[in-house]
């Protein structure tokens, strides 16, 4: 048999061997099935920046005509469960509690100074410990005071003129809904942790059990023993990739409007990359212990904080900007959010798929260099 | 007794300090990580690419236009020609806003008809899209103030004054950098408890502990102390990084954050025991710390509020101790609030550290023969 045959053949063989593992403990089919099953459906449904239902204080001083006609427009938008308080000191009890996020006062000179010329004035005051919500609702509160606005003006055969209107389009998620960008980026996410939690141990386990050494004394060559968990565990994550994907458009109605096909490249090649940087972290450790402890510390929060998932990666400063060129989610979240949302956009997703394969090619070194080390 | 658990202590320190590598993982990355994800973790925009297509030469679109450049968080990157070239503009990434301003714009301000500004804006990450929103709105509304009280027009009969309490500037990075102390508390009880029984019993070391005169109950407080006391370290550390780096206004009680600070680490602690405690290999171990710490921050209430999720989810927080913590950590900080008003979330992560550990000692005894 020539030799490439018989590498071939120990490859199948070694394959195998890792398959066989697989099934033996089944915490490895736990991590690449149940594991992104679970935390995808937790996660789709539970987070959401789409604040409605927000509990709001209503106090007006003196209640009139107009102070019921502004409070029953806050009433009619979906955004808002409002509260009737009577006097500022409940409201802002009920504030500091938390049971409100906001309160909206009307003076007891409210009816009188909305015919002065120069205007009655709506207290809007917020709870600014969430900044995000905070604006949110000033901004759900200003559309509810133009509306109230218009209607008054017309309600006195008027037509209420602004100068400068505003006309917002929203591109690629028109409704702003924002489990449209999170689900994508969630299944990149839960990826990276699956794809280093596969190959996190299983290196430094060889090692620490000097099962390692005994392959070794066999033919087989350090570049087949690796290149056999890499098959395996990719198959194992390709099937997790597609059952993330497929939960993400046909239970979370993510539209895909790119092509299948390109997504499914990328997340190949990301996923390359994710059990690389597992690898590498198992071969780096040597010791399942601190494999462990770094698999902890160095995959979850950055690929969270980090990928640009959630947080603005422009408004990073640059120094942090630059860390996050070395997190793989990174440009897989980048790769994500465009295919669903905006199509195939070549010039976004060639420069991420580059990076994918420089990391994925960098992280198979650093394994393959420590591993090869160890044996001379 | 106390010299037996002293020496217990004693060895799992060693036994986790011993490792240059491990004693890299456990004391550098606290630090660094709260230094870049403070920086990193914040939904304040600094730095919005737009880009300006002015078929206008007018005097207010001129204005408007300026208006947009002044503003600090706007940086205008192309001057378009048609608008055939907003989209792929858009579609690069290149810009995350386009304004549009009509040719008739400043025609149809003069004559008082309402002029409209069209903004296209990104929406791949909706939320960086509302924000821009936001702050597009706000100087629109500055000009139309200014255009009303020159031109002498009707201004509108009432208008809003907003004011935020405890965060009067609406700096996010005040609300976040709190919860990442949370955050990074979690992960180093996770780091120190959850794998620590999982190897003893691979390597056959658990059995030798357990024919000491040690009862269950005192290995098990002797594995679950140096979680406690590493964390209770490590927080006070970057709870100092965060007053002193940061600048976030820390108003409140010191004791009521300790308090919080403790019933959390016996809540963290009692989970990371019970994973630990588990896990017959330290792959189930590190599988368990993950299928705990990743929900636990994400449903925390850390970056997307508890009240968004659906009622279902809502009731899985309240198993999770970080959910409370980043509470405590929120009111402690920016609300100035003492032990009174966080009862309700102390008792919570008592009981769930109670439970945890009980279980987990439990889970010790049943589970060694």
């Amino acid at each position: 048999m020539s030799e490439r045959g018989g590498s071939l053949m120990r490859l199948k063989g070694l394959v195998k061997k890792e398959f066989l593992q697989i099934a033996r403990d089944p915490s490895s089919i736990a991590i690449a099935f149940l594991m992104p099953l679970f935390l995808l459906v937790l996660f789709g449904f539970g987070v959401s920046l789409d604040a409605d239902h927000l509990p709001v204080a209503l106090v007006a001083e003196q209640p009139t005509l107009d102070s019921d006609e502004f409070f029953s427009s806050i009433a009619g938008s979906h955004y808002f469960v409002p509260q009737r308080f009577f006097g500022m000191a409940a409201a802002e009890e009920a504030m500091r509690e938390g049971r409100v996020n906001a309160i909206v006062h009307l003076r007891a000179d409210f009816a009188k100074t909305l015919a002065r010329e120069q205007g009655a004035d709506i207290q809007v005051i917020v709870n600014g410990v969430d900044a995000n919500t905070a604006r949110l609702t000033q901004g759900y509160l200003q559309g509810v005071w133009v509306n109230w606005l218009e209607r008054r003006a017309r309600n006195a055969g008027r037509e209420m003129v602004t100068p400068v209107k505003l006309e917002q389009r929203v591109w690629y998620n028109s409704d702003v809904r924002s489990r449209n960008f999170l689900v994508p980026g969630l299944v990149a996410i839960i990826m990276t942790l699956i794809g280093t939690l596969l190959t996190a141990l299983v290196m430094a386990r060889e090692w620490e059990r000097g099962t390692l050494e005994a392959l070794l004394v066999t033919p087989v060559t350090m570049t087949e023993v690796l290149l056999g968990k890499i098959i395996a565990y990719f198959a194992l994550g390709t099937g997790g990739m597609l059952l993330s994907v497929g939960l993400a458009v046909w239970l979370f109605g993510v539209p895909l409007v790119g092509s299948f096909w390109i997504l499914f490249i990328c997340a190949s090649l990301f996923l390359l990359a994710a059990l690389g940087m597992g690898l590498a972290i198992s071969a780096l450790a040597r010791n399942q212990f601190v494999a462990g402890q770094i698999a902890i510390v160095g995959t979850f929060l950055p690929a969270f904080l980090l990928s640009g998932f959630i947080f603005d990666i422009d408004s990073m400063p640059s120094v942090v900007q630059f860390i996050t060129h070395l997190i793989v989610a990174r440009y897989f979240v980048a790769i994500v959010q465009t295919l669903f949302m905006a199509g195939n956009v070549w010039s976004v997703v060639l420069p991420n798929v580059f990076a994918l394969i420089v990391m994925a090619i960098f992280f198979m070194g650093i394994t393959w260099r420590k591993s090869k080390k160890r044996l001379e | 007794m106390l010299t037996r658990m002293i020496a217990l202590i004693y060895k799992e320190f060693l036994a986790l300090f011993k490792d240059p590598k491990g004693r890299l993982v456990l004391v550098a990355p606290p630090m660094i990580q709260l230094l870049v994800f403070g920086y990193a973790a914040t939904f304040d925009l600094k730095h919005v690419q737009y880009a300006l297509y002015n078929e206008d030469k007018g005097i207010a679109a001129r204005e408007l236009v300026a208006a947009f450049d002044g503003a600090p968080a706007f940086h205008r990157m192309a001057t378009l020609q048609s608008e055939e070239q907003i989209a792929p503009l858009v579609d690069r990434r290149d810009a995350l806003m386009v304004i549009h301003i009509g040719p008739r714009f400043s025609a149809d301000l003069e004559a008082n008809r309402g002029a409209p500004l069209q903004v296209i804006v990104d929406g791949r990450n909706s939320n960086t899209a509302m924000i821009v929103l936001n702050y597009v709105s706000a100087i629109v509304e500055q000009f139309n103030t200014q255009w009303i009280k020159d031109h002498n027009l009707e201004a509108a009969p009432a208008k809003l004054d907003a004011r935020a309490w405890f965060n009067p500037n609406l700096e996010s990075r005040w609300f976040f950098i709190p919860g990442i102390i949370g955050m990074l508390t979690l992960v180093t009880t996770m780091l120190v408890t959850a794998l620590t029984v999982a190897r003893e019993r691979e390597q056959g070391t658990f059995d030798q502990l357990l024919v000491t005169p040690l009862r269950p109950g005192e290995i098990l407080l002797g594995k679950a102390l140096p979680g406690f006391i590493i964390g209770f370290v490590q927080a006070s550390v970057i709870l100092l990084i965060a007053t002193m780096w940061f600048d976030v206004p820390l108003l409140g009680s010191l004791p009521a954050f300790y308090a919080g600070l403790s019933l959390f680490l016996v809540s963290g602690v009692g989970a990371g025991m019970l994973i630990s405690s588990l896990a017959v290999t330290q792959q189930q171990g590190l599988l368990g710390a993950f299928l705990f710490m990743v929900p636990a921050v994400i449903l925390s209430g850390f970056a997307t509020p508890i009240a968004n999720m659906p009622h279902i989810v809502q009731m899985v927080t309240l198993i999770d101790p970080l959910r409370y913590f980043l509470v405590i950590l929120r009111k402690v900080f920016l609300e100035g609030a003492g032990f009174d008003v966080l009862m309700n979330q102390f008792w919570p992560m008592a009981l769930i550290g109670a439970a945890t550990l009980t279980l987990a000692s439990w889970l010790f005894r049943h589970r060694m023969y």
